[in-house]
């Protein structure tokens, strides 16, 4: 008897009670489902956190005032003002012309109101260097941005974000126009880009000035909230993180790591970490699904000995006209599997599905997600449903093997 | 010879209890014959015919089939002769409801490796012969008594065994289907296939040739039939 002719009949031995075979399929359906579904969501929101973090740029290295130890992030970020960092620190990176360092940018942030004639809107302001569009990857829509001598000049300079700039001049060119930070006067000398809003920040209602100027004449402080580096070969980043460890420890004069007023980060670090979360979490669902898949199996088992039971009358059949005890192991093997590659077939279909439909539902809510079936999940749960057929299905298949088939024929 | 027994016993052992089912079996069967092997219920019968079809191995003793030594034969063995040496007809004819009419016919053929296409036309032959070729697609339950048990009769036939086994095959059918099975029967055997048919009724063991009575495991006696009934000539009677 032929694999396929096997196949054939088990086929035909499940169409004959459907609702019997469903039910014992639903089991493996489930399962295999919520494999594919597990994997499939898991991996679009692993791309999207990714996508995130790799739209602030993973050649970036972050340096905050204030140390992070084991008990959290720095000071600083709780809004706790230190004042460790300073922009010669800064100005001392680039000057030491690491060879990996493109550039550096650095920050100070608040809020004012931002006045253009009697027109008024509370927003932020962001004061950094010349570096900023380099580091930030943003465009210059229409002017131009402040260069390294208006910077350090305290220029009364100021470069809008898209938004803020509409919202001010409505139809207006601003540039050239004059507007208030504050009591305090500036020229807008361009416009950004509309960028989006990312994680960290909304620069399309921000304003950008020169860091001094925002130092002195809004804020009157001398240090800055961060800084961020740019490098030139991401694949050097840890060096480059260790360099400029050792730079800012000399210049501040630390001797020991522990004493660090700084704290150093980097959006690719931060990657790494993120993708162990979520692949931690992956396992921990497909783990769960596994459970199912099990329940499902000894669901699966569970019928195969009842129907080899009602077939007791076919086995022997089979045996008296020439089917040796191996053939009868085969079909009855060859059965239970058609049974959990259908599920698992099934499983994958309406797992796609599933995942479909949550994909078209984060669309709709501006998420940007995107819908990826990882080909490994398909094959997986091939494999999957296909195994429970085998490792379930040779316990029923060895009983129906061994019946008597005298006592068998007698069984009507 | 195409069957040779020699002192054959069978005991099954039931717990403590052995029974001692055949005690001692002695008979030649050739080719071609029409053997009716009689006894009433208990006599060790069917027993006797599921050894001699391969099903059983005896305890002890001989049984030769075409020269070969049965007892010397593996489970998988016996499977291959029952592929390819013998035909079974039962009495509540085992057809199986999942498989159409010609399917079930051809089911043997399967056991032996014939491809389909060759399997195919063995089973449209066959059920011409047994008159049934309109029936080919049918889903067997929907057959009558008489017809299952001809389509069980074209099973038996579809591997061209050496000896056909027919175990009570009247016992569920009406006196007229009765006859018509019987007729095949002897039709089969006139064309020099060996039949060997098992009852408990003396009236239809008469439609054999020769008689092997069988009684609390032992032969009573071994005869040929001196008046023989003629399924044919009745068949035509009734027409």
């Amino acid at each position: 008897m032929s694999i396929l002719e096997a196949i054939k009949t088990s086929i035909q031995m499940l169409g004959r009670n459907r609702l019997q075979s469903f039910l014992t399929m639903l089991g493996i359906i489930i399962g295999v489902m919520a494999v594919v579904v597990v994997m499939s969501i898991g991996s679009s929101a692993q791309e999207f956190i990714l996508s995130e973090v790799k739209a602030i740029g993973t050649d970036l290295i972050g340096v905050l005032p204030g140390k992070s130890d084991a008990d959290g992030p720095p000071s600083s970020v709780f809004g706790i003002v230190n004042t460790s960092l300073k922009y010669e620190n800064g100005e001392d990176l680039l000057k030491k012309n690491h060879s990996n360092i493109d550039t550096v940018s650095m920050y100070v942030q608040g809020n004012q109101n931002i006045s253009f004639e009697d027109n008024l809107r509370n927003t932020s302001f962001i004061g950094t260097t010349e570096s900023y569009t380099i580091v930030e990857k943003t465009k210059i829509k229409k002017g131009r941005f402040f260069t390294k001598e208006e910077e350090k000049n305290h220029s009364r300079v100021a470069v809008l974000g898209s938004k803020l700039a509409e919202e001010l001049f409505l139809e207006q060119d601003p540039i050239g126009e004059r507007i208030k930070i504050g009591s305090a006067g500036f020229k807008v000398i361009g416009v950004l880009e509309e960028k989006g809003t990312s994680m960290t920040q909304d620069q399309d209602n921000s304003i950008v000035i020169p860091i001094k100027t925002a130092q002195k004449l809004i804020l009157g402080i001398d240090h800055i909230s961060f800084m961020r580096i740019k490098v030139k070969d991401e694949s050097l980043l840890n060096s480059t993180i260790e360099s400029i460890e050792e730079s800012l420890r000399e210049s501040h004069n630390i001797d020991d790591p522990k004493d660090d007023d700084f704290t150093i980060s980097a959006a690719a670090q931060a990657l790494d970490s993120l993708s162990s979360i979520t692949n931690a979490l992956k396992f921990f669902l497909i783990a769960v699904s596994a459970i199912s898949l099990i329940v499902g199996g000894f669901g699966i088992m569970n019928i195969m000995l009842a129907i080899v039971g009602e077939r007791i009358g076919e086995i022997g059949l089979r045996k008296a006209i020439g089917a040796k005890n191996s053939q009868i192991t085969q079909q009855f093997l060859i059965e239970t599997i058609v049974i959990t590659f259908l599920s698992g077939a099934i499983g994958i279909i309406l797992g796609t599905l599933i995942s479909y439909l949550a994909y078209r539902i984060m669309l709709l809510m501006d998420i940007k997600w995107v819908f990826i079936i990882p080909v490994d999940s398909i094959i997986l749960a091939t494999l999957i449903s296909i195994g429970i057929g085998l490792v379930f299905g040779i316990l029923p298949a060895k009983k129906a093997s061994k019946l008597d088939p005298i006592e068998a024929l007698r069984y009507e | 010879m195409l069957i040779k027994v020699k002192d054959l016993k069978k005991d099954y052992t039931n717990g403590e209890v052995t029974t001692n089912v055949l005690r001692g079996i002695t008979f030649n069967i050739d080719k071609g014959e029409f053997v009716s092997i009689m006894g009433p219920s208990g006599s060790g019968k069917s027993t006797l015919m599921h050894i001699l079809g391969f099903l059983d191995k005896c305890t002890l003793g001989e049984y030769f089939f075409e020269d070969e030594d049965v007892s010397k034969l593996s489970d998988d063995e016996l499977a291959e002769r029952r592929a390819k040496k013998v035909g079974f007809i039962f009495q509540s004819f085992n057809l199986l409801p999942s498989l159409t009419l010609i399917e079930n016919i051809t089911l043997p053929l399967i056991y032996s490796n014939v491809p389909s296409d060759k399997r195919k036309k063995r089973g449209e032959y066959l059920l011409e012969q047994v008159g049934l070729s309109h029936r080919a697609n049918y889903n067997p339950n929907k057959l009558s008594g008489g017809e299952k048990q001809r389509a069980a009769i074209a099973r038996a036939l579809v591997n061209n065994p050496e000896v056909i086994f027919a175990d009570e095959p009247t016992g569920n059918l009406d006196s007229k289907s009765g006859f018509q099975v019987m007729k095949i029967l002897q039709e089969l055997n006139e064309n020099g296939n060996t039949i060997i048919l098992v009852t408990h009724e003396k009236y239809t063991a008469e439609y054999a040739k020769r008689i092997i009575n069988i009684k609390d495991g032992l032969i009573f006696n071994d005869y040929e039939v001196k008046e023989r009934q003629i399924a044919k000539e009745k068949t035509e009677l009734t027409k």
